[in-house]
């Protein structure tokens, strides 16, 4: 009796330990997931403020204590941005200033990081050289000089100004990312092209432009972004409503319906989210692609 | 002999080492054909302006100037040595660059470590971080400013009414000696999550059997973040910081959408841009921009000498 009673007792003993460990786990892990808790506040609580704003009615918005949930939900600063000419029209500038942009800027920089990431010539490292210190150029810099040549050119105030403008810092950045997704390609691949007697160009958009798409891709949201979201040039080279990209509007927000009120909050918090909403989208689906092109162009800085 | 041929398909039959010199020649110029798009928008954009603006800063330009600029040598130079609106405007801009940076490699790395470490939901919170960076600055300015709000914003509720901390509600952007912190505030909410992925990359890399070594040794956590992640994250550390700094110095949108171009709180970038733009006095705009870009390679030249210092 005995002799099987004790193995038993060991058992039950051994289970309530590790029953007492996984509690003292738990018990041990709850500073780490305050601290989890807290960074996720810190991150997502401005958010969530834009958005509580911004469907709140202005006689809630603009009293207090300050509601921390809307009591009368409202899509009535929406409605008011949406039917607001100038907001649509600076969204619709921002997609194509951003669009053409990007296509650009992968067109041209496509080019140059096959010439640098597949080709061994002299003049190679300079340019690559020259590349690197346009990522790291301040725009400022160049304002006043680019000022003066918009303006002189007939440009000023017009969306040309901007995707020519924009091109500065996009393009550096496309062409130092997309030479390392070049380099990285099997040069096998490439040879056999060539051995059936492909030319360079069709080595090049038959054979590593479809294996390089990935990197276009990465580098065309990095690059979209970029330009979706640049102020400092759409500021000096701009004057016109009519003109404006999103962040402008953003910035110059002029309410549908005044209340009253000094600054439409309301309104300016929809015209927020509705600006950030196509962001977050393709931030969360394209996720790992953003994350691998920051890297990159960071770490090989 | 056999792979010249093969990557050489339309070589002319003639000697090994003249074709191999004609194919050197044509990929070459095939190689610049391929840049010659590139370095052109680089001219343009970039080479031509950064010229153009070194010029202008040793002339008079006005753009509303029909006479065309006047070279006056380095009279704007000496200006700007006794312009204290210039130098208040460094001032400033170092400050927020010392006060972001500090906070945001503290906290990156904070959140860095947390995020390398096993939860539920990790996956989730690497998204989350994501976002703030993704956003473009003007709005995450317009947001903060209107939780900075000083009768209506939720950060004097919170700390006023509910918590109180504060007993009177504070004009976080209006009041001067909040003004700095306020913007910096949001810089540092907006940056640390970008700051913390950079890191988490570097943490990556660190192979697990150190730590597991180091465990067996008997190293507690502590000193395993002493001596095994910090000297580790050194890399990672360097280009982030090198990074972080060259933004803030040139810092621009957070500052103007927060203050326009108010004398106190105004970084250099904003007072060059005002200078150009508002006043068309485009020739010392141009030195003052001349100014930002010798300070800032300053700072590089610091970090990279004192980089190879501490590698030798």
């Amino acid at each position: 009796m005995t002799a099987t009673a004790r193995p038993q007792t060991t058992e039950a003993a051994a289970e309530r330990s590790q029953v007492l460990d996984t509690v003292m786990n738990v018990i041990k892990r709850i500073p780490f997931y305050l601290l989890v808790v807290v960074i996720a506040v810190y991150l997502m609580f401005p958010f969530y403020w834009a958005f509580r704003s911004s469907i709140t009615p202005d006689a809630d918005l603009f009293a207090t204590p300050v509601q921390y949930f809307p009591n009368n939900p409202t899509l009535e600063n929406y409605r008011a941005v949406l039917s607001d000419d100038n907001f649509i029209r600076a969204l619709g500038n921002s997609a194509i200033v951003a669009a053409s942009v990007t296509l650009l800027a992968l067109m041209v920089g496509a080019f140059a990081s096959y010439a640098i990431g597949r080709f061994t010539f002299r003049g190679r490292t300079p340019v690559l050289y020259i590349v690197l210190a346009m990522t790291m150029f301040p725009q400022i810099a160049v304002l006043g000089s680019l000022y003066t040549l918009i303006t002189e050119a007939g440009l000023y105030n017009s969306l040309w100004a901007l995707i020519f403008t924009y091109m500065m810092f996009t393009l550096p950045f496309t062409v130092w990312v997309l030479t390392t997704f070049f380099q990285q390609m099997p040069k096998e691949l490439e040879e056999a092209a060539y051995v059936d007697g492909a030319t360079p160009f069709q080595v090049f958009y038959k054979v590593l432009l479809p294996l390089a798409a990935p990197g276009l891709v990465t580098t065309g949201l990095l690059a979209f972004i970029a330009a979706w979201n640049e102020f400092l040039f759409a500021l000096s080279f701009t004057q016109t409503p009519d003109k404006f990209t999103v962040t402008l509007a953003i910035f110059r927000f002029e309410p549908q319906t005044a209340g009253g009120f000094e600054i439409a909050w309301g309104q300016i918090m929809a015209a927020t989210i509705i600006i950030t909403l196509p962001l977050i989208i393709l931030t969360l689906i394209f996720q790992r692609r953003i994350l691998a092109g920051l890297t990159a162009g960071a770490v090989k800085g | 002999m056999a792979e010249q041929a093969a990557v050489n398909p339309g070589g002319e039959g003639e000697g090994g080492p003249l074709r191999a010199s004609d194919l050197t020649r044509s990929r070459t110029r095939t190689a610049w054909l391929l840049l010659l798009p590139t370095l052109l928008v680089v001219a343009v954009v970039a080479a031509f302006p950064l010229g153009q603006t070194i010029y202008l800063s040793f002339t008079n330009e006005r753009l509303a100037d029909l006479q065309g600029p006047e070279w006056i040598g380095l009279d704007n130079y000496r200006r700007l040595l006794e312009d204290d609106d210039f130098h208040n405007t460094i001032w400033v801009t170092v400050r927020f660059t010392f006060i972001t940076i500090i906070a945001e490699f503290i906290l990156g790395l904070v959140v860095a470590l947390v995020v390398n470490s096993q939860f539920k939901g990790r996956g989730l919170m690497r998204t989350a971080m994501l976002v703030p960076w993704a956003i473009p600055t003007v709005v995450s300015a317009q947001m903060w400013a209107w939780m900075y709000n000083d009768i209506y914003g939720v950060f004097n509720d919170l700390l006023n009414r509910r918590l109180g901390i504060i007993d009177q509600n504070i004009a976080w952007i209006a009041d001067p000696d909040y003004a700095l912190w306020a913007v910096a505030a949001v810089d540092i909410w907006k940056t640390t999550p970008f700051v913390a992925l950079l890191l988490l990359a570097g943490l990556q890399v660190i192979p697990e059997d150190i730590y597991e070594a180091a465990r067996v040794d008997g190293a507690n956590k502590l000193q395993q973040f002493y001596k095994i992640t910090l000297p580790l994250l050194v890399p990672a550390i360097v280009v982030t910081l090198i990074f972080r700094t060259l933004d803030s110095l040139r810092v621009f949108d957070v500052f103007y959408v927060m203050f326009g171009a108010r004398r106190d709180t105004m970084p250099m970038a904003v007072y060059a841009q005002n200078t150009i733009v508002a006043f068309s006095r485009t020739g010392y705009g141009s030195a003052i921009a001349v100014a930002i870009f010798l300070i800032i390679a300053i700072f590089v030249v610091i970090y990279v000498t004192t980089l190879r210092v501490e590698r030798s």
